[in-house]
């Protein structure tokens, strides 16, 4: 288990905070996710790769989490915060770096983009894994990607970036 | 010839342009890599777009590397609640280790690729290295399985407990020199790979305490060629 844990709790803890946005949630995650496995490794049943495994668990403790705070209004005041601060000297100036206002962009996806974005690019997931984690058939793992990235785009052209696509 | 991306998203994407992000993370087959790779040569508009994910996926893993990782308090808390767990019978013991050394067996397609080809050339080595043993042992006279009287009717008690063995996955870019080397350090050999990328090596001549092997398996994951090295049977 000290091996399983300290190769993957990292990218365990990253993704669980990316989907809760609390370092205190997220930290908490990873102990319930961990012990999950614990308790059900011998139901595993190595179709898929562990590290799949584990992003599914871990998705799924989020969201109950997130459930349990009824925080999901957060997507979108992080949304409007992208727009709100255009007068923000510092943000002007952030703005040139489109790198900054990228990753902001990215944190202000709503959850269902935010996961893929990061399932796929991060985690290195192939389509067919994105499906097993999220639970959805592999042409919407597709499509979704896809409108996640174009909602990036409008975010960052909110933003004031304008990167030649769409 | 239609361009293959669309340039009004009022439109469907194509299947080619929902691809490019896996492209970009080098997760689609090669089939699918090949078909990518085409329609970016002949469609400008196509590698614009990838050239924008590829900056997407930079910044994605910009993104998570700088969200630092857990304090210790997470692992304290899990270990807590290990121990606190009800003892475990024999039996789902072995379900777990099973169920791990499964799920280990399992590797993204990159290193899938590159573990083959590895695995096909270590087990040509092993076939030479235990062809030349069996030549080199091979007596000229003709040996029966029978019983020989010239033997003692007793077992050498002094093998003791099987060599220790390791479960090893090499980093996807290691050389097979820095294997070659790393074996020798070791005084070790692959007796068994790659399923799922994962080699079974044995330490030979080498009698170790559960300790001493723990300490053997910390330093072998160490290593800058091996990503993990966890006890086998």
């Amino acid at each position: 288990m000290q091996v399983l844990y300290g190769r993957h709790h990292v990218r365990v803890f990253r993704f669980g905070l990316r989907l809760v946005r609390d370092e205190q949630v997220a930290e908490d995650l990873i102990s319930e996710v961990f012990l999950d496995v614990w308790r059900q490794a011998g139901k595993f049943e190595g179709r898929s790769a562990v590290s799949t495994w584990l992003l599914a668990i871990t998705r799924f403790k989020a969201l109950s989490a997130l459930r349990r705070r009824k925080d999901v209004e957060l997507d979108d005041e992080a949304a409007n915060a992208i727009e709100d601060t255009s007068d923000d000297p510092e943000v002007t100036a952030q703005k040139k770096d489109t790198g900054v206002a990228l990753r902001k962009c990215l944190t202000a996806l709503s959850q269902d983009h935010r996961e893929i974005v990061d399932l796929v690019y991060y985690h290195e997931k192939s389509v067919e894994e994105v499906a097993e984690i999220v639970g959805i058939p592999e042409n919407t793992v597709k499509t979704r990607l896809f409108y996640a990235r174009k909602k990036l785009a409008e975010l960052l052209k909110a933003a004031g970036v304008e990167r030649g696509w769409p | 010839m239609m361009a293959t991306s669309k340039k009004i998203l009022e439109q469907e994407p194509s299947e080619i342009e929902m691809l490019l992000p896996w492209h970009a993370a080098g997760t689609l087959n090669t089939r699918d890599a090949r078909r990518v790779e085409e329609a970016l040569a002949r469609d400008p508009e196509l590698a614009k777009q990838y050239a924008v994910i590829r900056e997407e996926y930079a910044e994605t893993i910009d993104l998570n590397e700088s969200l630092g990782a857990p304090s210790a308090r997470a692992m304290q808390k899990l270990f807590a609640a290990i121990d606190g767990e009800p003892a475990r019978k024999p039996s789902a013991s072995f379900n777990i280790s099973a169920g791990i050394s499964g799920f280990f067996a399992r590797l993204s397609p990159r290193t899938l690729a590159w573990s083959a080809s590895l695995g096909a050339l270590a087990l040509l080595l092993q076939a030479g290295v235990i062809g030349a043993v069996l030549m080199k042992n091979q007596n000229a006279a003709f040996q029966t399985a029978s019983l020989s009287t010239n033997e003692p009717l007793t077992r050498d008690l002094s093998v003791g407990a099987p060599p220790p063995r390791a479960l090893v996955r090499f980093a996807p870019d290691a050389r097979i020199a820095d294997i070659t080397a790393l074996l020798d350090t070791y005084q070790a050999s692959i007796i068994d790979g790659a399923k799922g990328g994962m080699f079974r090596l044995q330490f030979n001549n080498r009698a170790l305490s559960k300790d001493e092997f723990a300490g053997l398996l910390r330093k072998l994951q160490g290593e800058k060629i091996v990503s993990l090295a966890v006890a086998a049977q």
